[in-house]
């Protein structure tokens, strides 16, 4: 029997995604990812002053905030061919290593753990058998039996009220759940923990950028000037406070976020052989020297290149300014381009013109066979690739990556899988893990080089040589980019008479959630979906695990529809409001 | 499933002392600059209150302001803020999915007709309203249908309260704020702005405790924002200000007056123009605000900022001439009573608005 599941909202993520899944018994023979939310921010940004760019495409995600005001400012410095001094590209390692740790440690707890965690079985734990499950695994100092009967009892008193709020309606009680109530009290312990954690780390943002969520950037270093001296820059006590918090970030992650990983992973193992999806991995690398530019791309520390068929012997080299390389297509999403729906076009001659020709709410299911998504369909010399952490880690096992190497064969020791469990749901989430320790550690190499610098009596923090555009070149167009928490991510600006005349962004979950191309092929979501058993349709959590383990970053839906195009079954997943 | 176990039972129950229900009655007051002696009043007024429930509806936005609600700060204020609501629909935050999650919203909404509240962050698509959709419904219906039986809308952040960068020119997608679909819509349901992009952490957190404590919409300026925490302006409140006073200003980002945090007013800082609580409250616990990171204020909490000609065109001396013969009138009026303050405050949003500043 064939049959279409919708899932609408799917929730713990950033945005608006609908999935649309095409049944088969209880197995999903195609899935269907659509963006279903527009602002148009590319087109806002035409015609206005490139230095301003960045706060406007900050505002693309305030949960990877930072990303795409970094993205933007280096799509400018790259036009400018400009120089930041060495401080601002440390300052900026920073933040972007900070907004790393932040941002996954969220992502695991408050976004993804409720996919593996039952929060009402941890009324039922031993709170003395939790505090020596705690403690065999870290050196967490929260893990007292009197701690988790604490939590415990709050959990209770909450559940007993009878407004379970957040929790209310969520899949409990559901047999995909395999945590012994222990390391489910644990984890709902670490919930809590994380939650105060992140309010007070998110304070490195603050000291450089002024406030988070969405830190200031700009155009040419930072604007944060460093003055020992001052009671009003970067001076010791603001460096002392950075010190602490890149401590703090390390601590966690070491003591809580590593250890809980691995140890939900064990009970999780089956999920190391779903949800691969593609094969394909792409990265632009990050994290450049501090007197390197963007163009040195030997000195990142996460490298850029491309893999292709899960081939770890063969690193492919990228070029995102090559036209061959990196297009967008729109055959399945609602737009228009002057070259006709099925050509794809470079970002730097991308195009943003809004052509809706999907069904006027309310709706009940979309046409897939016709645009069907927001998203556009980014390719990679015509491939679908998966962005993001597993594609990090992988290019830096590849690579000879000392500490990854190390990490990679300690979890996959650790949990008893071979390298091969790395493509999946399992593995996503575990690279995430393993790749927040690699950044926070380094966290500590970039404070010691600024330190070094200050000391050594460089305070620089902006170049200003071409601040006034009028010593810019009449026309000039950069590409900039990073390697967001979610994934890549680079920016197209094409300069004109010191305006903006057009602006691309190419998002990681643009890579990962865009629907099928002209050639019919899936994006990473649609085919990591694919294949996964239900166990019940009306409680899909088998979905949501594999798509929260790309960590989305847009509002989308999952679809499921007949292949043979015959009468479909309509499962009402969707509720009206 | 209900029972009517009061605030103050239940933070009892939970472990929390009189002592620290107090602390945090306390934190409440002087979040809205009420004096000591009105903390009693608070206590009694959230010790006899039930858990009211919140729908949080996400529109055109970036998540920002949700993010921003997750850093709320002042040690445990937070948690009992959650522990004071109940939180019934969060897209970001809730566990259920799909039709559990909109079946939680329409339950809540059933159950505390009248009574709940809702949040609303990012600004509604008009051009067509497909444009922005949740679960195969336009969020323009789901908004007008939430908002009808909510006892107040909250509008969290600039895209909410002001339509904020989806409405920034051209446009493109018919962008509006809440308070232009419920107008047009003839709902009559109360509405607060909170703006700002996204607006501290504490605006929303001590808002929604107003609203709370009191059971009314607090007092609000004539953009309908809480006078607590967007009756000033920046350049008023900002440690900064001698140095404008004495015509100190930084010429670049990492000039000798950079370094020495003299006044950004030359870089484009939009703080004279822009009422928000970042120079008093701070973001981040207290961590700092951008004019301290040595970048001037953008001008975010303020309708119509996107256009506004750019971060970093200084202040024009047209608009700087009227802004200091409104700052007076401003200064005046503080002493004279919120009164004057208040139409001060809209001859000031006037020029925010129409000013091209």
């Amino acid at each position: 029997m064939s049959q279409r599941l919708v899932v609408d909202p799917i929730t713990r993520i950033e945005g608006h995604l609908r999935i649309e899944a095409q049944m088969q018994g209880d197995v999903i023979a195609e899935a269907y990812s659509s963006g279903t939310m527009v602002r148009g921010i590319e087109i806002i940004l035409q015609g206005r002053d490139p230095r301003d760019a960045w706060a406007f495409a900050q505002r693309i995600c305030g949960v990877c905030t930072l990303v795409h005001g970094m993205a933007s400012v280096r799509a400018v410095e790259d036009a400018l061919d400009l120089r930041i001094p060495p401080n601002a590209q440390l300052i900026r390692n920073l933040m972007i290593g900070m907004q790393y740790v932040h941002d996954h440690v969220m992502h695991f707890y408050h976004l993804h753990a409720l996919d593996w965690v039952d929060v009402v079985s941890a009324l039922s734990a031993d709170p003395a058998a939790t505090s020596a499950l705690a403690q065999s695994i870290s050196e967490y100092p929260n893990s007292s039996p009197g701690y988790f009967r604490e939590v415990q009892q709050r959990l209770r008193t909450f559940v007993e009220q009878g407004q379970l709020g957040i929790f209310n309606k969520g899949y409990w009680g559901h047999p995909a759940y395999k945590l012994p109530p222990e390391a489910n009290l644990m984890a709902v312990a670490h919930y809590l923990d994380a939650l105060a954690w992140q309010r007070d780390v998110v304070q490195l943002h603050t000291i450089f950028g002024g406030k988070n969520p969405h830190p200031h950037f700009l155009v040419g270093g930072m604007s944060c000037a460093i003055d020992v001296n001052s009671d009003s820059a970067i001076n010791t006590k603001r460096l002392s406070q950075v010190a602490d918090i890149i401590g703090r970030l390390r601590f966690f992650t070491d003591q809580v976020y590593v250890p809980d990983t691995l140890a939900i992973a064990g009970f999780y193992k089956d999920w190391a052989g779903l949800g691969e999806g593609l094969g394909n991995f792409l990265c632009f690398g990050d994290f450049p020297a501090a007197d390197a530019t963007m163009k040195d791309v030997g000195t990142f520390m996460v490298p850029r290149g491309a893999i292709l068929d899960r081939d770890l012997s063969r690193i492919h080299e990228v070029d995102l300014e090559d036209p061959a390389q990196i297009e967008e297509y729109v055959t399945h999403a609602w737009y228009e381009y002057s070259v006709g729906k099925d050509k794809g076009l470079h970002p730097f001659v991308g195009e943003t013109k809004l052509d809706y020709t999907g069904p006027q709410p309310p709706y009940t299911q979309l046409d897939v066979a016709q645009a069907y998504s927001w998203l556009k369909s980014p390719r990679w010399r015509g491939q679908p690739m998966e962005v993001g952490p597993l594609a990090r880690v992988l290019l830096m096992y590849a690579t000879g990556h000392e500490q990854a190497k190390e990490l990679v064969d300690m979890a996959l020791s650790k949990l008893e899988v071979p390298v091969g469990a790395l493509y999946s749901t399992l593995g996503r989430t575990a690279a995430r893990t393993l790749e927040t320790k690699i950044i926070a550690d380094a966290m500590q190499g970039w404070y010691d080089q600024l330190i070094a610098n200050i000391r050594a009596g460089d305070t620089d923090t902006h170049n200003d040589a071409m601040w006034d555009p009028a010593t810019w070149p009449k026309d000039c167009r950069g590409a900039g980019f990073m390697e967001a928490p979610r994934g890549g991510l680079s920016h197209f600006i094409v300069i004109e008479d010191r305006r903006i005349a057009n602006y691309q962004a190419v998002v990681p979950t643009t890579w990962n959630a865009g629907p099928r191309d002209p050639a019919g092929r899936a994006g990473a979501y649609e085919a990591a979906l694919k294949g996964h058993r239900l166990h019940d349709p009306n409680q899909p959590i088998e979905i949501l695990r594999t798509i929260h383990s790309f960590d989305p970053c847009l509002a989308c839906a999952v679809h499921l529809t007949d292949p043979d195009g015959g009468e479909l079954v309509q499962i009402t997943i969707q509720a009206a409001p | 499933m209900y029972t009517e176990q009061t605030v103050s039972e239940r933070l009892a129950a939970q472990g929390v002392t009189r002592r620290g229900f107090l602390k945090f009655c306390s934190a409440v007051a002087s979040l809205m600059a009420l004096p000591p002696s009105s903390v009693p009043a608070i206590a009694q007024a959230l010790g006899t209150a039930r858990r009211p429930s919140l729908i949080w509806l996400p529109f055109q936005e970036c998540t920002g302001c949700t993010e921003s609600l997750t850093r709320s700060h002042s040690p445990s204020l937070e948690s009992l803020i959650f522990n004071a609501l109940s939180i019934d629909y969060q897209h970001t935050i809730m566990a259920a999915a799909g039709q559990q999650a909109e079946a939680a919203r329409l339950e809540a909404m059933e159950q505390n007709r009248g009574r709940y509240l809702v949040a609303v962050d990012g600004s509604i698509p008009t051009k067509n309203r497909a444009y922005s959709c949740t679960a195969g419904h336009s969020h323009y219906d789901t908004l007008v249908e939430s908002a009808r039986n909510a006892a107040a809308v909250v509008s969290v952040g600039t895209c909410a309260a002001f339509g904020g960068i989806p409405a920034a020119a051209p446009n493109p997608t018919g962008a509006q704020s809440v308070g232009e679909i419920l107008g047009a819509e003839g709902i009559t349901t109360p509405i607060v702005n909170i703006s700002g992009c996204p607006p501290i952490p504490l605006a929303i957190t001590g808002t929604l405790a107003q609203f709370l404590t009191f059971g009314k919409v607090p007092d609000l300026d004539d953009l309908g924002r809480p006078l607590a925490f967007f009756g000033q302006n920046i350049h008023d409140r900002c440690y900064r200000r001698p140095f404008y006073e004495r015509g100190e200003f930084a010429e670049s980002f990492d000039d000798e007056g950079a370094k020495k945090g003299w006044c950004l007013y030359k870089l484009g800082c939009k703080g004279p123009i822009t009422y928000n609580a970042c120079a008093t409250i701070k973001w981040n616990n207290g961590a700092g605000f951008p004019i301290e990171a040595g970048h001037g204020c953008i001008g975010c909490s303020e309708p119509g900022f996107w256009d506004w000609g750019g971060f970093y065109r200084p202040l024009s001396q047209g608009d700087w001439g009227n802004w200091r013969t409104i700052g007076g009138a401003v200064a005046v009026g503080a002493a004279a009573g919120l009164a004057s303050v208040a139409l001060s405050r809209a001859r000031q949003s006037r020029v925010a608005r129409e000013g091209n500043p």
